[in-house]
């Protein structure tokens, strides 16, 4: 038989399922003439994920194992042996126990890992100062990142990743306990809340959610919406994201309502969605020369159909993505791994997942331990929730969060000491003793 | 390894291939395979133990051994195991140990407040969808430099609790005070240095104990410290790179980045040992009050859980500042290969009536497991319709029209909720209020709009829960 043919074998899972319980085959009018079948799987590729890989290899050899006990069935003989090697040979056994201790220890040198990495994650400005035709007292960049999120040790941080507090335009939105006794005097004045914000808790950035505009809620008009963001940027000089109300139609409406009225600040739009009008709002976003978080729900495949469907209308430079944040204990691993994937893949040279990430931290609070009443054991609820944003946020950073939107006053100062922490990169002199140290008072 | 690379065939050539199914699989292929995803040990193949085997067995421990090895502290049930991990990130495969967190003690402390610390290790525990998060271990220290002293605190210790200990003293003759007090129980032994490591190396092999390789800020050292007590004859070992306060956070995270890195993308042969981290160390900077160190040392403690320790030591005992630390090792320990969302069906809890409450939720898990908790716990009748959200939470469902009027009305249709129950009436969740109208006019049942957070059904059942057939 020509040796050159190159067979396709598919077959189904169900069949190999089956095949694999057969222990006796019927085969009628069949001639099987093999000498050799070769498998090769590719390793550690693109998007091909291990347990895919595993998956795979145990289909193929099923395949095998089906394939020898049809031929031994028919009277031939077993084949496919041997099977191409895959790995390198095998280490032996393991080494014996020494005969001689050591007596001095042996030196060593640790050294530090290098890679490369293809690829780098693009830069985003958010807000315009004066000398770039807004109003703000600060532009922020982000992203630029060349390494994994804090592999110091192979680059130092380019650019800090910027915190924005939330401020909605509606008394009534409800907050937990702990957040909201920190704005209860500004709840009902947007401009105060944003100023609040700004002044007293460091916000980098201000992140303005316009609830009313919600048809569900007020179904306040474009204009409406367009005044009360003209008050934030009027009492604040921080750069300032616009976010909806979650309705696509509507918040394309007030999108370019604020896009037309408000010119040269160079605002986040917050945010843009695959079932909204995708090519309206891209084009909003470039015409004015805003920038946009990318919206999805984790799924890096979702991700980078967004962000592919945005690139033919609005340059890269322009778009944030943000593939949803979910509490610690409800689903922040998801979270965590998306980005995590997300931000390695762009390094590694994806062209559709290099941008900087953003995340609603806020989320954390959706996490009933964050807020409930619990025992007297983890009382009080007013440090349990602020750490609960605190390591939802400290988290993400890990992953390779660029903007985080938060809430607490404490859990922003929080983040903010671990951004200027790794900022510094500061190694201690001398290694702290703890062993025999009375710790506490 | 890296457990990445291994295919099932390569594992299956080596294995006897007698398909004895004594390991409870169907043949050697399907052994192979479940040892691939490691959801099977190779002590499980009986043939493989028999003399004249051990160059196969030895290969194929070559092939399948993690990355990281895995180092057991403590015996009996309340053994823990450290390390044994095969990737860097979790979704590269999954992560199998997580990191076993150690409360310190100090031989200088009150009884009292000694013997309330050991009681939260042995006592802290929280449900959370299903599972219990506990604490594992007490790390015993020498504060009084005293042998004796030690001695007595670890025979305390050992009195008030099953859970394994880590025994901290840099001086050899109280850490042999120290393990003959803890005689039997497999403590780790906390920490051969560049200055002890002789001594220490020793008691390790005479008491046959884990050992921590220490050398804060030095890895050249630590290396170096392990090699040399592989070569004494040691192989369960500990690495403990430092741990600095929170100033000093990049330090921290280099430091186990690399260690982890290195042993696993370059097969570093005497670095591929657990990692320890030391939260506690947040305790040594004076604060203006100690909440401040106890925040500060649960903000390390995440980022240990985050990137790779696999066990760590923490002084502070409050509840606020270990739940979140416990919760997050479990999430991040989660076998990211399992799936995100539960079956849509119409699932009965208790023993329903046709007059029992219908309750809406989606099939994301963690939503569906907390529901499911809450309503088990207040030990209610009633059926839960779990519809088909593709996996997302209530709020991001109906943020992102996953659960709409038309698939709620489409589930209730599908699950036949009309013959199970007499009346009309669906109870949403808070969060999905926004729908109430539209179900109502799609399905033709009557909506009430339930809390927004599950812990609060049993009292809206309670207050809100009196529909009559005719409704």
């Amino acid at each position: 038989m020509a040796k050159s043919d190159d067979i396709e074998l598919i077959l189904s899972r169900d069949l190999l399922e089956k095949l694999a319980k057969l222990q006796e085959v019927e085969l009628d009018d069949v001639d099987i003439e093999l000498d050799e079948i070769e498998f090769s799987i590719e390793g550690g590729g693109g998007g091909v994920s291990s347990p895919l890989l595993a998956r795979l290899g145990y289909e193929f050899a099923m395949i095998r194992d089906s394939a020898n006990r049809m031929t031994s069935l028919l009277g031939g003989p077993a084949m496919g042996m041997p099977m191409p090697q895959m790995q390198p040979a095998m280490p032996g056994a393991a080494p014996a126990a020494p005969l001689v201790k050591p007596s001095a220890l042996i030196p060593e040198t640790a050294g530090v890992p290098e890679a490369e990495y293809p690829a780098s994650i693009v830069e985003v400005k958010l807000g315009a100062t004066k000398a770039e035709g807004g109003t703000r007292s600060i532009s922020h960049v982000i992203g630029g990142e060349t390494v994994p999120p804090c592999f110091n040790f192979q680059a130092p941080p380019k650019h800090r990743p910027v915190i924005a507090i939330d401020v909605f335009d509606w008394p009534k939105v409800p907050l937990s306990k702990a957040v909201k006794m920190h704005f209860r005097e500004v709840l009902g004045d947007t401009g105060e809340w944003a100023r609040l914000c700004v002044d007293k808790f460091g916000a980098e950035m201000i992140n303005l959610h316009l609830l009313t505009i919600d048809p569900l809620i007020e179904d306040a008009t474009p204009k409406a919406a367009v005044k009360k963001v003209e008050e934030v940027v009027e009492a604040v000089d921080v750069p300032i994201s616009i976010g909806g109300c979650g309705d696509p139609h509507k918040d394309f409406q007030v999108f370019k309502a604020i896009s037309e009225s408000i010119e040269g600040e160079r605002l986040l739009i917050n945010s843009v969605t695959l079932d909204m009008d995708i090519e309206g709002t891209a084009r909003l976003i470039n015409e004015h020369d805003n920038t946009v978080i990318a919206f999805t729900s984790m799924d890096v495949n979702k991700a980078r159909e967004l962000n592919r469907k945005l690139y033919d209308f609005v340059p890269k430079e322009q778009i944030l993505m943000d593939t949803t944040t979910a509490a610690l204990g409800y689903g922040l691993d998801y979270a965590f791994t998306v980005m995590e994937r997300c931000r390695l893949a762009g390094l590694r040279g994806d062209p559709e997942l290099n941008h900087p990430m953003s995340s609603g931290t806020t989320n954390a609070w959706a996490a009933r331990e964050s807020w409930m009443k619990m025992g007297p054991e983890f009382a009080p609820r007013e440090l349990r929730g602020p750490i609960w944003e605190t390591i939802t946020g400290q988290t993400l950073l890990l992953a390779g969060v660029d903007y985080f939107m938060m809430m607490h006053p404490a859990a922003v100062d929080a983040l903010k000491t671990m951004i200027d922490q790794l900022m510094n990169g500061e190694k201690p002199a001398e290694p702290t003793e703890w062993v025999s140290v009375k710790l506490g008072r | 390894m890296p457990a990445k690379e291994l295919s099932p065939i390569e594992i299956y050539q080596i294995l006897p291939r007698t398909n004895c199914k004594e390991c409870g699989e169907a043949n050697c292929m399907a052994f192979a395979a479940k040892l691939v995803v490691r959801e099977a040990m190779l002590d499980e193949c009986k043939p493989l133990l028999e003399p004249g085997k051990e160059d196969d067995y030895n290969k194929l421990w070559a092939l399948l051994k993690p990355a990281v090895k895995a180092v057991e502290v403590g015996v009996g049930d309340h053994k823990v195991t450290l390390g044994g991990e095969y990737v860097l990130y979790r979704h590269e495969f999954t992560y199998f140990h997580q990191p076993a967190v150690a409360v310190d003690v100090s031989d200088e402390m009150s009884p009292e407040e000694f013997e309330l610390r050991v009681n939260v290790v042995n006592d802290f525990s929280y449900e959370y969808i299903g599972m219990q998060l506990k604490l594992d271990m007490l790390a015993v220290r020498s504060t009084s430099g005293d042998p004796d002293t030690f001695a007595a605190a670890v025979k305390k210790a050992i009195g008030l609790t099953e859970k394994p200990l880590i025994l901290c003293t840099h001086d050899p003759e109280a850490m042999r005070k120290g393990l003959d007090a803890a005689y039997g129980r497999r403590p780790l032994i906390y920490a051969a240095t560049k200055d002890n490591w002789k001594e220490m190396a020793e008691l390790a092999l005479q008491y046959e104990c884990p050992v921590v390789a220490s050398s804060p800020q030095d890895r050249d050292t630590l290396k170096s410290i392990a090699h040399t007590l592989e070569e004494y004859g040691l192989s369960d070992i500990v690495l403990d790179p430092g741990t600095e306060p929170n100033k000093y956070m990049t330090a921290n995270l280099d430091n186990y980045i690399i260690l982890r890195w290195q042993s696993i993308n370059e097969e570093e042969e005497h670095l591929g040992y657990p990692i320890l981290g030391l939260p506690l160390v947040a305790w040594t900077v004076e604060e203006e009050d100690t909440i401040i160190n106890e925040w500060n040392e649960a903000v390390i403690a995440g980022i240990c859980i985050a990137r790779f320790t696999d066990a760590m030591i923490v002084h502070g005992i409050s509840g606020w500042a270990l739940l979140p630390q416990v919760f997050l090792r479990s999430n991040i320990y989660t076998d990211p290969r399992k799936p995100v969302a539960v079956e849509p069906e119409l699932a009965a809890f208790g023993e329903p009536t046709d007059m029992s409450p219908v309750l809406l939720t989606t099939n994301f898990a963690l939503t569906y497991y907390t529901v499911a908790s809450d309503v088990e716990s207040a030990k209610l009748d009633c059926y839960i319709l779990v519809v088909d959200s593709e996996g997302m939470s209530v709020e991001s469902a109906v943020a992102g029209r996953k659960m709409t009027a038309d698939t709620v009305a489409e589930a209730i249709a599908q699950f036949k909720v009309g013959d199970k129950v007499q009346h009309r009436h669906l109870v949403i969740p808070g969060r999905a209020a926004r729908l109430s109208g539209e179900i109502q006019e799609l399905s033709g049942w009557t909506v009430s709009v339930g809390p927004m957070d599950s812990s609060g059904i049993p009292k809206f059942l309670d207050e809100k829960w009196t529909p009559s057939p005719e409704d």
